[in-house]
This record gives structure tokens, sequence and C-alpha cells, in this order.
């Protein structure tokens, strides 16, 4: 029976495994090769000479690739693998997949922010950001393995290939595979860059495009995967906080010497926005968090009730005094506005959702007994600082805190927050020698949580004489940065004069990017008013955007495919409606349409039928494509009707899975059907692509239905029956 | 703390616990079946999903003193001898898995519907597997897999 897990790094595999570790890295790092026969020496060796790591071929065979990316269910852990595998010609049935060291220096991805190194697996990214990263390093390794058989073979290079994990020799028929290349292995003096390839055609591909299993399913159907929840180091303590519900109160704990008296106990100690328990057992932990008795002096929240501001947001909306930050300006909108022919307006809202995913945050954090060093195993979807923060809380140099990946029970974004990392450091500080192991409760996790914020849109849009959308302006009031903004341009519709602006509002809520980010909510508002005005019009809502698209063929073929496979054409069932959304997300260009039934007795909404096509350039794991794409549309369905975060006077509402409702199997669509476009351009983001898409083709076809508009997310029973009602 | 012996995946084990620890703690925390995991805490998730003489119960919110004498135990690592159950493996043969983190759960609740009922219709699926959350949403092919494994094991009985 098992009864500890301790993750294997990988300097403990290399001293543990025979063979020779090859270490090739790019970015101008000179790859080596060392022998794993003398343990010390390469203990030694990778810190000594900062190699940076992709690969690691043993003598038996096995190709151990490195994967710089969170495993959150995205499947990383599979299709960065798979690139690199694809240009090495490695023998796919031969790969295992293991986290990189979270070194941004040598494992980091450009993109984010100027040239610096980033590992981060948010904003879809992860595909789009290691291709080109992943192709090189496999292309050097391959040539690697072409040069060490010229020189073993004394055969020029130019007549040798690789195939499925051989090198061969095209005129005197030897081959040998990368494992018995092994002892030969030899690093060129002058390798090749590679940073412009040649890499293969994707003719060529074996891997790339295939049907791949993903490698980490197995060990996630019979209870053998790890999350750091599940890690139990020798030694181990257990934290818990207790925050309230009101964000950034601060605690007055009035029955310390209780708590601290309670077995298991082994310090209480306060936070500015909590009081943290440690003791010797997770049950003792929680059972102390359970007694605490603490009062909450206010917070910045204090007086905020959620469904009161969208009232305050329409007077910030019409005051000219508030100028707000621009974020389009093509075209002169109010000239567009002033000649058009008819003007069209419409207010959205949306309500906070949270993240829920189903792993509450945790993690560890061991600080040496010197504490001079320390380690941290956590689920992250990583961050600007690989380090996560834990250097800045313990006062340590980066290269002492090393970080121990760990597979995420879903992140959504959450996971980009490294607060539930920072507090833990903080209380591990105090147990020298002991791993602190940090658990919120779901209630932690839900009322302490970073929700999506809440917004009020407004929209304007003006149409010609000939039908042609001219202008369209966006407003938003919101909360949340950047959160706000994600999703307001529309660079594939053809509409002249385009003009946005956010007007901020502060509230004190904790806030974070959600699947998607603001594509949600302002995809929803912009999509919608296109169908009012295709109503309006008497025009079929996807002809519209047929026009709208007439310079964008992507999209298009991503509108045509749709309506092809949701049968746009034909007549309606009766009691059914059905929607149409577009939108880009992380270079992804998408269209659904969903199929719905409404209960006009309780107002529910039943979605039938999702269909969407999408043009995601490469697609390097198609069946992983479109779970990914069904999962975002399943929680897209969730978010638009059900899920909803209230606050009044500044303390949130829900707590848990029994008030804040998710999808359930038996609300999910009857069919969920996903269509990839063909394509050869790089890869881009399709992780967010669903999601959006939901709110809007949803609200859609209620219109279509029922002739009427819902304009608040979510559209719960209550609002639905309103909105028959008006 | 009392002493018990409790019959896990056909195994005798004795432990000390609390009259009010909750089942889901001993196995994780006692005894490292961490495959059994923790999301709710109030019973609403499923993920915690064991079998106690076959029937599905949520382990979070299942008081060890609850236990009578001679109950079997079965959680997901004990599913399978040497191979996969096939539930387990219409699984990976549909991909459901994605972050991974309710699948235990939603396994076990799968195993003892087809236990219950071999062919269930989609409707039957949905309605047993209601209690059991993933917010990756993979419902899609969770469906499909219980139906793939209904199929298999239907044709080997």
């Amino acid at each position: 029976m098992k009864t500890e897990a301790i993750p294997i790094n990988r300097r403990q595999f290399l001293k543990s495994t025979g063979g020779v570790a090859l270490f090739i890295g790019v970015s101008g790092i000179i790859p080596t090769i060392f022998s794993c026969e003398n343990p010390k020496k390469i203990k030694g060796s990778p810190a000594a000479h900062k190699l940076t790591a992709w690969v690691q071929i043993m003598e038996d065979g096995q190709v151990i690739i490195y994967n710089p990316a969170a495993e959150m269910g995205q499947g990383s852990m599979t299709s960065l693998a798979a690139i690199f595998a694809e240009e090495m010609d490695a023998d796919w049935s031969k790969v295992n997949v293991e986290f990189s060291p979270q070194e941004s220096a040598i494992y980091g991805s450009e993109g984010w922010s100027g040239n610096a190194k980033i590992m981060l697996s948010a904003g879809s990214r992860v595909t789009k950001g290691y291709f080109p990263i992943m192709r090189r390093a496999g292309a050097q390794a391959r040539y690697i393995m072409l040069y060490s058989a010229s020189k073993k073979w004394q055969v020029p290079i130019d007549q040798l290939t690789v195939s499925n994990g051989y090198v061969l020799s095209k005129n005197d028929n030897k081959r040998s595979s990368f494992g018995n290349l092994v002892p030969d292995l030899l690093i060129p003096e002058d390798l090749p860059d590679f940073k412009e390839g040649p890499f293969k055609a994707p003719s060529e591909y074996q891997l790339i495009g295939k049907e791949l299993p993903r490698k980490e399913i197995p060990e996630k159907v019979n209870g053998s995967a790890l999350f750091t929840m599940d890690i139990k180091l020798p030694g181990e303590i257990y934290a818990v906080l207790e925050r309230g519900n009101q964000h950034g109160a601060q605690p007055i704990l009035e029955n310390r010497d209780e708590i601290e008296a309670m077995d298991g106990v082994l310090q209480v100690k306060k936070l500015d926005y909590a009081i943290a328990v440690i003791a010797t057992s997770l049950e003792q932990a929680l059972k102390a968090k359970k007694g605490l008795n603490i009062n909450w002096n206010n917070s910045p929240a204090e007086g905020f009730n959620s469904q009161e501001a969208y009232n305050r947001y329409e007077k910030i909306l019409v005051d000219t005094g508030q100028k707000g930050r621009e974020l389009t300006k093509i075209g002169e909108t109010a000239k567009a506005l002033r000649q058009a022919k008819k003007v069209y307006t419409a207010n959205f809202k949306n309500d906070y959702v949270y993240h829920a995913q189903m792993e509450p945050l945790n993690s560890i954090v061991k600080v040496a007994e010197d504490g001079n060093s320390a380690e941290v195993w956590v689920g992250s979807q990583q961050g600007f600082d690989s380090k996560l923060g834990v250097p800045e809380v313990l006062g340590l140099e980066p290269e002492k805190v090393n970080i121990h990946l760990q597979y995420l029970g879903g992140g959504f974004g959450r996971r980009s927050m490294t607060d539930f990392v920072t507090e833990c450091a903080l209380l591990a500080k105090d147990f020298p020698g002991k791993p602190v192991k940090l658990m919120w409760t779901r209630e932690d996790d839900l009322r302490y949580g970073a929700y999506r914020p809440l917004t009020l849109q407004h929209l304007k849009a003006g149409v010609d004489r000939n039908g042609t959308i001219t202008s369209l302006e966006h407003y938003i009031v919101g909360d949340g940065g950047n959160l706000v903004a994600s999703g307001i341009k529309n660079d594939h519709y053809n509409i002249p004069n385009q003009y946005a602006l956010w007007k901020e509002v502060a509230e004190g809520i904790r806030l974070k990017h959600w699947r998607a980010v603001g594509h949600g909510p302002n995809k929803f508002a912009i999509e919608c008013l296109l169908d009012d005005i295709a109503s309006d019009l008497r025009k079929d809502p996807v002809a519209l955007r047929r026009d709208l698209m007439k310079n964008s063929p992507r999209a298009l073929a991503t509108l045509n495919k749709a309506a092809a496979m949701a049968q746009w054409s034909t007549d309606r069932k009766p009691d059914r409606g059905r929607g149409v959304a577009f939108l880009e997300r992380s270079g992804t260009l998408s269209t659904g349409i969903c199929e719905i039934s409404v209960d006009r007795n309780t107002g529910k909404i039943s979605v039938h039928h999702f269909w969407s096509a999408h043009d995601a350039g490469l697609i390097i794991q198609p069946d992983n494509v479109k779970a990914q794409i069904e999962g975002g549309i399943l929680m897209g369905i969730s978010s638009v009707l059900t899920e909803q975060i209230t606050i009044i006077d500044g303390k949130v509402q829900q707590s848990n899975f029994n008030d804040y409702q998710i999808l359930r199997l038996e609300d999910a669509p009857e069919s969920v059907e996903t269509a990839l476009i063909a394509s050869t351009d790089s890869p881009q983001g399709v992780g967010e692509s669903g999601t959006p898409l939901v709110a809007c083709a949803i609200a859609n076809a209620f219109s279509d239905l029922t002739g009427k508009t819902l304009r608040h997310l979510p559209f719960t029973r209550e609002r639905v029956l309103e909105a028959l009602k008006a | 703390m009392k002493t018990m012996t409790l019959n896990i995946n056909n195994t005798e084990i004795t432990i000390e616990a609390n009259e009010d620890s909750m089942l889901l703690w001993v196995l994780r925390e006692q005894l490292g079946l961490t495959g059994t995991k923790y999301s709710c805490g109030i019973g609403q998730c499923g993920s915690c999903t064991i079998h106690l003489d076959g029937n599905p119960i949520r382990s979070c919110s299942f008081p060890v003193s609850s236990l009578n004498k001679g109950q079997k135990i079965t959680t997901i690592e004990g599913l399978s001898e040497d191979k996969l159950h096939p539930v387990q493996q219409a699984w990976i043969d549909a991909q459901a898995p994605q972050c991974g983190f309710c699948q235990s759960g939603q396994i076990m609740q799968a195993v003892a519907l087809l236990d219950e009922n071999p062919r269930p219709s989609r409707s039957e699926i949905r309605t047993y597997m209601n209690g059991n959350l993933c917010r990756c949403g993979t419902y899609m092919r969770i469906m499909e897999a219980i139906e793939k494994a209904s199929e298999k094991m239907s044709q080997s009985s």
C-alpha cells in the first residue's frame, strides 16, 4: 500500500539511471554530453555549466523530453514533446515526458514582455509560444544523432537519415537506434543554429496532426497521478487560513488561547487578511479553523453591493467628467453615427464569476533547516517570476528556490496568481526543515476567489442607407484593468469606424483572468448587437456576418463551416432557436452556433447542440484540440446559465458548490461538434476559443426563438422569465 | 481515538481515528490512498466517490464511525488488480480526462452505474452521473466512455 509519494526530480532521476544524458540547449548555450556513470560529476555539471536541457537519451532507447509548461488538462505534456519528437524523429513509443525545472532564462518563451523569457501557461499561449522553441531544439537533437553516427561510422553526414528513433546509412545499410548511439554521442563544435530550420514539411509529419493519445491520461484514470494535494513529504505539517468573506478585511482573533490549546496545533498566526493555523495533521488544522472566533475589521469592499453597482455604473457611463481610457480608435465613429440612417444601442451586464477549478488551491513549501534555500511543490500556471514570488518572501536569491511543478487540478487563470504559494512560504518560514502544506478549503477558494470582473457595457452602432454597419462604439464600466479590455477589437469585421472606451471603477474585490478573460462579456455584447441589427434589417444573422467578413477569408471559412454543420439554412425545429457568434481569441478564429429550447414556465434554457468551426493554424493534436474546445464550450454554458457571485456589503454570498452552481451532466448538450479548418500556418491558441462563443450564441438563439433579448449574464431562470414577460 | 479494522481494496487494515473523522481523510492522510480527492467537502461534487459494498458513497461526508464491521471499501486504486477495469480502459479510449482531478470519482460512479444497470440509456447515464462535477467540461466524453464500456462489458459477459 502506498503510504507516501515523493516526486522524483531530474537530478535524482539522473543519479538512479544508467546511461548517458544528452543535454541540448537552444539560445546560444552549448550542448554538452556527460556520462551518468559518475553521479558526482553529473550532479555538479548542470549547475557548473548552466546547461539547458530539453532531452535525455538513455541506453535502453528511452527518450525523456522536458515540458516547460504547466499541465492543467490542456495536454502540454504531450503536445510540446510531440513537436520536439517530430523534428528529432524520435520513436514516440519510447518518449517519456517530465516537467522541466522552473528556470525561465532556459525554458521560457518570448512574446510576453519585450524579449524577456517567461514560463507562463496562460492566455492559450503554450503551444503557440513553444512551437518555434521545441521544433528548433528537436532539429538540433536530430542533428547531433546524425553527427555522432557519421563520426562513428566514418560516413558523410549527408548520407545519413533519421527515422523513428534510428539513424540509417543509405549506402551501406548500417542502422543504429538512438539508445545504441549513446556511448558514441558527440557534440559538433559548430552545431547549426536551426533558428530558421530547415524543419520538416507538414507533409512529412509523423506525429503532428495525428491522433496521439495523451501521455498522462493512463495515470489520471488509475488514481496514481499526483496533484500537489496528494504529495506527502516526510515530516509534513499542515496550514490552513481563515479569511472571512469580505476581501481585504482584517481579522481580530477572539479565542487564540483556546485554539492554541487544541490537539496538534503548532502555531496560530495573524496575517493582515487572515488567521493561520498550523497543525501536525490536516484534520487537526481543519478542526482548529472551524473553532476560530474572529471579528473582522472593515475593508475597502465594505458597503459594496454587486447588484446595485449597475445603477452607479450607468451614471458613470454618461458622466462626461469621468474620462476613461481609449481602447480602440479607428476612423471617426462620431461622424459616422451622425451620418447613419439608423443607430442601434444596447446595454449589457455581467455578474462576477468564479474559477471553480476542481482542486482547491494548495501548495507545499519546505525551507531548509539553515534557512538558506527552499523547495516548493505546486500546481501553478507559473508566472512572470518563475519562482512564484517565494524568493522575496523568504529573502533568498531566486536560484536558492527550487520549484517542483505538479499537475494542476484545473487552472482557468486562477493558478496564474501566486497568492496561495507566497502565503505558504510565509508560514513555512517559521518552520525551517519542515514541509508545510497549505490547504485552501472549497469555501476559502470560492469566497477568497479572484473573479472575472463585473461590467456594464454600452454599445452603439450606426448603419447606412444600404444596410451596412459603418460604426461601432463600445463603452465599458468596470474594475480590473486590462481584464475588461480583451475581446474589444473586431479586426475581422469590416466596420470602418470603431471606438472603445473603458471607465475604471474600484470596488476592492479581488479579480483575475478567467478563461478567455474579457472576451466572454465583450463578445457577448458585440455579437448580440449584431443580431439586433440583423433582426431589424430582416437580414439573416449569418448573412450579415458574411458581409462583414468580406476582407477576412479565414474568418469567413469558419462561419461557412459552422453554418454547414448546423444546417443553418434549413428550417428550425419547432420550439428550438438557433444563434450564431464569431470571435478571435489568441490568434484562433472561431464561429459557434447553438440550438436551444426554453421552458417558458420555469425559465430554464436547455442547450441541445453546439457546432463550432475554428481556424487555429497548424493543429498539433486534433483530438486534444477538440477536447479543449468541447470543454471550453461546456464551461461557457455553465457560466452563462447559472454561475453568479453576488456581493452584499462587501461580503461574498456564495460559499461552495451548493450555492455556486456549475454545469452538471444532466444539463450537458446532446452533441458538441467541432471542426478544425486545415492550415499550415503557425499554431494558435485554442484553450479559450470555445468559452466566449457561448453567451452570445445562446442569447442570439433565445432572440431567434422568442423575439426577446437577454442582456444580463448569467441567464438565470428569473432573468429568462423576466425577459419573456418584457 | 478509536482503533478500527477496515477492509479496503480487499486488505484488512487497522487504523486509529476519531469517531467524527471522515473516511476521505483516513484514506488520503492515513493510508496514502490519494486517488480519492477532496474538492468540496460537503458531498456536492463527487470527487471523493468510493464504493462501500459496491455502492458509491461520498467519502468526504461519511464518518468512519458509520462503517459497519465487514463492510468492503473500494477506492480507485483497488478497482482493478492487474489490468485496467474496462471502464478505465474506456476512459482512455475516449481520452476523457483533462485536468483529471475529478476523474477517479467519475470512474467510481460510472463503475457503480454499470454494475447496477449494465446497459444504461443516455438519460439514465445523465441522471446517475449528475452528482459528479467536472469543471474542465469532459461530460461529453464521459458519456461516450460509459457507453463504450457498457458495450464491451456486455460483449464479454
